[in-house]
């Protein structure tokens, strides 16, 4: 093991042992630090229950509708911005003054356009992902290599398949890149919107834990809620990364 | 084709749009109380202006954002510092803070409420710890790709540390230091404004969800337009400033 391996490990031992400590110690409120111990058996619990699943299954679908349409429509706008430049010209200031805004701050205004069901939930997933996929997608078809343009018209591809065969390959692992920045802001996003206003999902749980005092089960759902998150992030960076390098050996290729 | 031709096509079809709308409200074909006519959101606006506490959110907001910006510079410079200074650190740690950028870390305000109460502190705190990873991330990304060369030249000065640190590795590293700042200001400001609206405490944020829960549609979306403007306004600014001082030098 490496000496920086150690020094990982050791910061995750100090900090588990002031955590304890801390827990231990009753120098805050009964209750507000748990053991470690009490929160992994409220998470071993909360999985366990078939309580928990439904509210998982709703987060989910969600979050998956949401992300599903915010970045269908990120690629085809960011897409459609950047063949037709004109367009592009028009649309950018206004997608690059919008994407740093706090996106939950529209909340509200979904929850008069779509209900407070399940209906703004997957809007605020939606216009989360939007963003960085449209960004994304629009940068990435301005990068598209000049070269790669011109080959296809010396084959006089049409625009359709110049699109098609050239635009989206090259495009690819810059979006992917977009989307999973995507992903990441819809979780949030549709999470928020559930701890503010609604009846089920992982936020509604981990609100209703908060407000029923039950601090080591709130600390469950969080440390879930973080595990899944991490590892939607890790699956969606693995593809990146596995485009990324088929992508670099094919550019590779035709300009030696 | 002119550079304005663009934008200004842009913006005609932004207003285009709001006449629509109004048009749209007025033969109701659309809602006026779940979509009002833009001139209602505007007068929504005046009234806001005149009979809220406007400017006290909108100071109460960047007071937060501001304390938690500078804390986190303050804060996170140094740390950025340390890990270029010393490898061991950069290499244990350099991962775990990228991985932090991508979490979601304002999903713990309940943890934070729990903590530190339902006040503009755990605001603070969870904007101050969003803003201050890409402050590391990106100090530490500048100071390490600081050319080689320019730093064995100090050396062979005989540079003290401080004067190296002052002369040759800020100036280096400072383009990329600012666009951490920026960064940071982005994801304070967001964090700051998205739990005021969560929690109902303090500024702007709390503005809209007032608003909402008055049943006052109107000044709901004047709400959410001032938000918007009052971000649309700070980032910009944020970038100007960077492109001004951040050159390096």
């Amino acid at each position: 093991m490496s000496r920086a391996a150690y020094l990982r490990l050791a910061t995750l031992l100090l900090v588990w042992a002031a955590w304890e400590a801390l827990a231990r110690s009753g120098l805050v409120f009964q209750g507000v630090v748990p053991s470690s111990l009490t929160v992994l058996a409220s998470a071993a619990s909360e999985l366990g229950s078939s309580n928990f699943y439904p509210h998982l299954w709703r987060s989910a679908e969600e979050i998956g509708v949401g992300f599903a349409i915010g970045s269908a429509a990120g690629v085809g706008l960011g897409t459609l911005m950047g063949v037709a430049v004109f367009l592009g010209r028009m649309a950018h200031p206004y997608i690059h003054v919008l994407a740093p805004t706090p996106k939950i701050i529209f909340l509200p205004v979904l929850m008069i356009l779509f209900g407070v069901d399940i209906g703004s939930k997957i809007a605020m997933g939606a216009i989360s992902a939007f963003f960085p996929v449209v960004v994304a997608t629009y940068d990435s078809v301005r990068l598209v290599p000049p070269v790669l343009l011109r080959v296809a018209r010396s084959f006089r591809a049409s625009r359709w398949q110049t699109v098609v065969k050239v635009y989206f390959p090259s495009m690819l692992p810059a979006v992917v890149t977009g989307m999973r920045l995507g992903l990441g802001v819809a979780i949030i996003g549709t999470l928020l919107a559930e701890i503010k206003l609604s009846n089920r999902g992982l936020g509604f749980l981990a609100i209703q834990r908060y407000e029923g005092f039950h601090i080591p089960d709130l600390y469950a759902v969080l440390l879930i809620i973080f595990v899944l998150a991490v590892a939607a992030n890790i699956a969606i960076g693995r593809v990146a990364d596995r485009l990324q390098r088929r992508h670099v050996i094919s550019r590779r290729t035709p300009s030696r | 084709m002119h550079r304005w031709l663009a934008p200004a096509a842009g913006f005609a079809v932004l207003v285009l749009a709001l006449a629509a709308l109004e048009w749209a409200a007025s033969v109701g074909w659309v809602s006026p109380f779940l979509t009002p006519p833009p001139s209602e959101i505007a007068a929504a606006g005046w009234r806001m202006a005149a009979e809220e506490p406007l400017a006290s959110a909108f100071f109460s907001t960047l007071g937060v954002v501001l304390a938690a910006t500078v804390a986190a510079a303050v804060m996170g410079i140094p740390a950025g510092w340390a890990m270029y200074r010393f490898p061991l650190l950069g290499n244990a740690y350099e991962n775990w803070v990228a991985a932090l950028f991508s979490a979601p870390l304002i999903l713990l305000y309940p943890l934070f409420l729990v903590l530190f109460g339902r006040g503009p502190l755990t605001i603070g705190m969870i904007g101050f710890l969003s803003g201050v990873i890409p402050v590391i991330l990106k100090t530490y990304e500048g100071f390490t790709a600081v050319p080689v060369v320019l730093v064995n030249v100090a050396r062979s000065f005989n540079l003290p540390e401080s004067a190296l640190l002052r002369k040759v590795l800020l100036p280096a590293a400072l383009p990329t230091v600012f666009t951490g700042l920026r960064l940071c200001f982005i994801y304070t400001t967001i964090n700051v404004v998205g739990l005021e609206y969560l929690v109902d405490v303090g500024g702007l944020g709390f503005m809209v969800g007032l608003m909402y829960d008055r049943y006052d549609i109107p000044a709901m979306y004047a709400a959410v337009t001032f938000v918007l403007l009052i971000s649309m306004l700070g980032f910009s600014a944020a970038e100007r400033l960077e492109r001004r001082w951040g050159r390096g030098a």
